[in-house]
């Protein structure tokens, strides 16, 4: 290793010849430095989001007021919404570890655009810190949900306007990303590594670009518009106005549902890359994955409406989003699968990733399930907007993003660091985490098939008991959340020096150096195998 | 499928959208299709006769039918636009996939936001 | 790290982005159609108050520096720099015209007391309302995309000039106009939707 760092520095240490220091990150055009940019942003996000929620459950412990008003309680649901959803888990995967992965995973020097990347990235600082500057000024903190539904958000006094435009920043980073990807994909792939030989997590993210690219715009417009309705009282969506209020909803589920994908997609494609390193076996049926990523992309942008099922819309729309909601059920399900077939007579080597990336597959069939069950019209309307899609969602968001995100930092944390952190501590954070998570939120399915609605600040005693679980379960999951956070963190300074590829994976990362040099490889590498051929590839930790 | 269903003959891969790593100077410009004036020319003729068209026809009364007349004539100029100035007439298979891709993913926004507002 | 010149990547990133432009404006076209949809008599009487005159001319003005765009382009490749550096400047003054024209436009429909939020908007029906504030919003939002677009077609031009875009390098100069051309593209559309609406 010192020979590597004296000839070829990795990207943690500067440059021969260059002094390094602040501005050297943040003005980097280096992918891996960007991508540790948005890692590091986004895990202080996540733990502020974290901190809103418990809060959040804290105060529904009890009826009646707790630790908060009405007023505050509404603000820090909107904020928990926004943060999480626009400044953790959209980025999160993609920006983060498809910055630093995927141009090594195709044996490329770069994404296709570096300039562009880093601009991404400030466009992101920028949103956040107008999201935050959103709560501390005007009047007061928005407190319109995360989804800014009107007439309420054209109405409200609250500052609204600076969030929509926080929004609105945030997509544009969110674009940059995947038009660099899908370009890079295109354009950048090493000689022999064709489309079938790509990784499976690119695949995922070529998917996930192009929803990226083709949703986020419509995001874009729909929050401008309400700009547009606050600022210059255009009120195309006010009835008073001949404007139709549902159109909103329209427009907003047109990015929303599609960005459904772009959080869950890259998490498939981590786990995709976790199982069969740790089955010692190819992935069963990479075809159909590689393609149910892109038919997901697809169908997916065809079931917006199923979230207006009880909005007025026409029986008609109805009828054919219920259906069409089912669609989207298969190819998922086609993933999940081939994800238990990989495992079938595999084997199996336990470790700390592959314990995430079941915890996943089993959180993501519950979330998945339960979708269906609010995608048919006939069950939605007696559970729409209560806690069986807060716990539906979460099991999807949380369950599955947030544990293929953490699958995806203990599998490339040897590979980032050069070091391995403590595995026994990253197995018991895992379970701690699992039961927390469990405990937090199922009760919430049988609350809200009671008839809980969601996003209330004070409710029937009756539901008492199941609050009471659930922030219980909030305490468990935090205390989970921070011991896997800690160890990671202690890992990072005293874990033990590993070699290149301590998993034994066959893609192209775990071949260059742990941390990778700048340049990524000292030669152009020529691909003659796909990605998970483990003929001859041992673990050599 | 079996799960070897991953090794694949080593061929080249020359598409059209091998990476330049693949086609190893594929990086420059020079030697490009450029456009004949005469076709461009041609082409602003159509769309100038076009526009004629699209404006005097309004003193036409078709009902229902003129909006769609109006729209017809304008993705007639939009193509016109798109296939020579645009130059996607010259481009390679996945340019040309990529732009259908998104007209489409546009017409079914607002194809299908009609399922709810032609019905109610 | 070495400079990567990648032509044809260069131009698939332009047209990533121009399809986030044609979603932009998709959710705006998706309001209008629902819209003509639900108030068709409205949109008729109330398209007879814009200026058919301006909306031609201002057609005409927009296709035509689409053409001097696709000759600027075609005379870089021949290695006709000079014209082609005149060219694109003709294309940034028909900008200038087509904004000039709007900048009329409007100021007489403000001067009728016509616009977004103004006592004699609220006085219309409502589908006559819809329909101005649509057109204000479109025609803005198309507006903002012409100054950007020949802003960037003038620093265009000065890369010509300074010998940073040339015959042989000239996928900036190929971008921009890929931009130019999308302005007019949804112009195409604005045009009938706006002044021709019947
Ligand atoms: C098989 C797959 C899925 C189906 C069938 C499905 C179906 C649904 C339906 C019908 C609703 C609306 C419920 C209502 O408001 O009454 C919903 C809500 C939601 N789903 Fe899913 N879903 C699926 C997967 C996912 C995934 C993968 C994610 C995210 C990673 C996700 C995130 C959400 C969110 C955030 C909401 C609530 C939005 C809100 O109103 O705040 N879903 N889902
Ligand atoms: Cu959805």
């Amino acid at each position: 290793m010192s020979a590597d760092a004296h000839d070829h520095p990795n990207f943690f240490q500067p440059l021969p010849g260059t002094k390094g220091g602040i501005a050297s990150w943040i003005f980097s055009t280096d992918h891996k430095r960007i991508g540790m940019l948005y890692l590091y942003c986004i895990v202080a996000m996540f733990l502020v989001g974290l901190t809103l929620g418990f809060l959040i459950r804290l105060e529904l412990i009890a009826p009646g007021r707790t630790i908060m008003g009405p007023q505050t309680y509404n603000a820090l649901f909107t904020l928990h919404g926004v943060v999480m959803i626009f400044l953790v888990v959209i980025p999160s995967i993609p920006a983060a570890f498809g910055n630093i992965f995927l141009p090594i995973q195709i044996g490329a020097e770069d994404v296709s655009f570096p300039r562009l990347n880093i601009f991404s990235w400030w466009l992101y600082v920028t949103g956040a810190v107008l999201a935050v500057v959103s709560l501390v000024t005007g009047k007061g903190a928005p407190d319109t949900g995360w989804t800014f539904y009107v007439p309420f958000s054209a109405v409200t006094t609250t500052n609204v306007d600076v969030a929509v435009i926080a929004v609105f920043i945030l997509g544009f980073s969110s674009i940059l990303t995947g038009l660099n990807f899908i370009t890079t994909l295109h354009r950048l792939r090493a000689p022999g590594m064709t489309w079938t030989r790509l990784p499976l997590f690119c695949w995922s993210l070529y998917a996930t670009g192009w929803i990226q690219v083709l949703a986020t715009p419509v995001l874009g417009i729909t929050v401008l518009l309400i700009f547009a309705e606050r600022v210059l009282g255009v009120g195309l969506f006010d009835p008073s106005r001949g404007g139709d209020p549902i159109l909103y909803q329209h427009l907003f589920w047109i990015y929303s549902h599609p960005a459904v994908y772009i959080m869950i997609l890259p998490a498939m494609g981590v786990i995709s890359e976790i199982l069969p390193v740790f089955a010692r076996k190819p992935i069963f049926g990479y075809k159909m994955i590689a393609f149910s990523s892109l038919a997901i992309a697809f169908a997916g942008s065809l079931v917006w409406a199923h979230h207006m099922f009880v909005s007025g819309m026409s029986d008609t729309a109805v009828m054919v989003f219920s259906f069409l909601t089912f669609v989207v059920a298969i190819p998922s399900a086609i993933k999940v699968f081939n994800w238990v077939s990989t495992l079938y007579k595999g084997s199996i080597r336990v470790e700390p990733p592959l314990w995430y990336a079941l915890a996943f597959i089993f959180l993501f069939s519950i979330g998945g399930l339960t979708g269906l069950v609010l995608g048919s019209a006939g069950t939605d309307v007696h559970v729409h907007d209560t806690y069986f899609v807060v716990a539906h969602f979460h099991y999807v968001i949380f369950g599955g993003l947030g544990f293929g995100l953490f699958g995806a930092m203990h599998y490339w944390f040897p590979k980032i660091y050069g070091r391995m952190y403590d595995k026994r501590i990253a197995n018991w954070s895992c379970l701690i985490a699992f039961v927390g998570f469990n405990i937090l939120y199922f009760p919430m399915f049988i609350i809200g098939l009671q008839g809980m609605p969601r996003r209330y600040y004070d409710y029937l005693p009756k539901y008492a008991e199941g609050h009471f679980i659930s922030t219980m379960g909030s305490w468990v999951l935090a205390t989970g959340l921070l011991l896997m956070f800690w160890n990671l963190w202690r890992g990072i300074r005293h874990g033990k020096p590993v070699g290149r590829n301590p998993w034994g994976a066959a893609t192209l990362e775990w071949m260059v150096p742990s941390p990778p040099p700048h340049h990524n490889f000292e030669a152009e590498p020529v691909v003659t195998h796909g990605p998970y051929d483990y003929t001859g590839v041992k673990p050599d930790a | 499928m079996t799960g070897h269903d991953i090794k694949y003959d080593t061929g080249p891969d020359t598409g059209p959208d091998a990476g330049p790593n693949a086609v190893h100077d594929a990086g420059h410009d020079a030697g490009h299709h450029a456009v004949p004036v005469r076709t461009n020319m041609l082409v602003w003729a159509a769309l100038m006769v076009l526009t004629a068209i699209t404006v005097s026809v309004t003193s036409f009364d078709f009902g229902f039918l003129n909006v769609v007349v109006a729209l017809t004539v304008a993705t007639t100029k939009a193509g016109l636009v798109i296939l020579w100035f645009m130059h996607l007439r010259y481009e390679g298979r996945v340019i040309r996939l990529m732009v259908f891709t998104a007209f489409f993913i546009l017409a079914i926004a607002i194809g299908f936001t009609f399922f709810d507002v032609a019905y109610r | 790290m070495h400079e990567h010149r990648d032509y044809e990547g260069a131009k698939i990133g332009m047209w990533l982005f121009l399809f986030t432009e044609v979603l932009l404006f998709g959710g705006l076209f998706l309001l209008y159609a629902v819209y003509l949809h639900r108030y068709p008599a409205e949109f008729h009487a109330a398209g007879k108050d814009l200026s058919r005159i301006f909306g031609t001319a201002n057609t005409i003005v927009l296709i035509s520096s689409s053409l001097c765009m696709a000759l600027a382009i075609s005379a870089l490749q021949r290695g006709k720099v000079l014209l082609s550096q005149r060219l694109v400047l003709l294309t940034v003054a028909m900008a200038g015209v087509f904004l000039v024209n709007k900048f009329f436009e409007w100021s007489a429909k403000i001067g009728h007391g016509i616009y977004p939020n103004s006592p004699g908007l609220l006085a219309l029906p409502p589908g006559e309302m819809v329909f101005f504030n649509l057109y204000y919003l479109m025609t803005g939002l198309h507006g903002i995309h012409v100054i950007i677009g020949g802003a960037v077609l003038l620093y265009g031009w000065r890369l010509m000039r300074a010998g940073r875009v040339t015959p042989e390098h000239f996928v900036f100069l190929e971008n921009g106009g890929l931009y130019w051309h999308l302005v007019d593209l949804v112009w195409i559309y604005l045009f009938p939707l706006f002044y021709l609406v019947v």
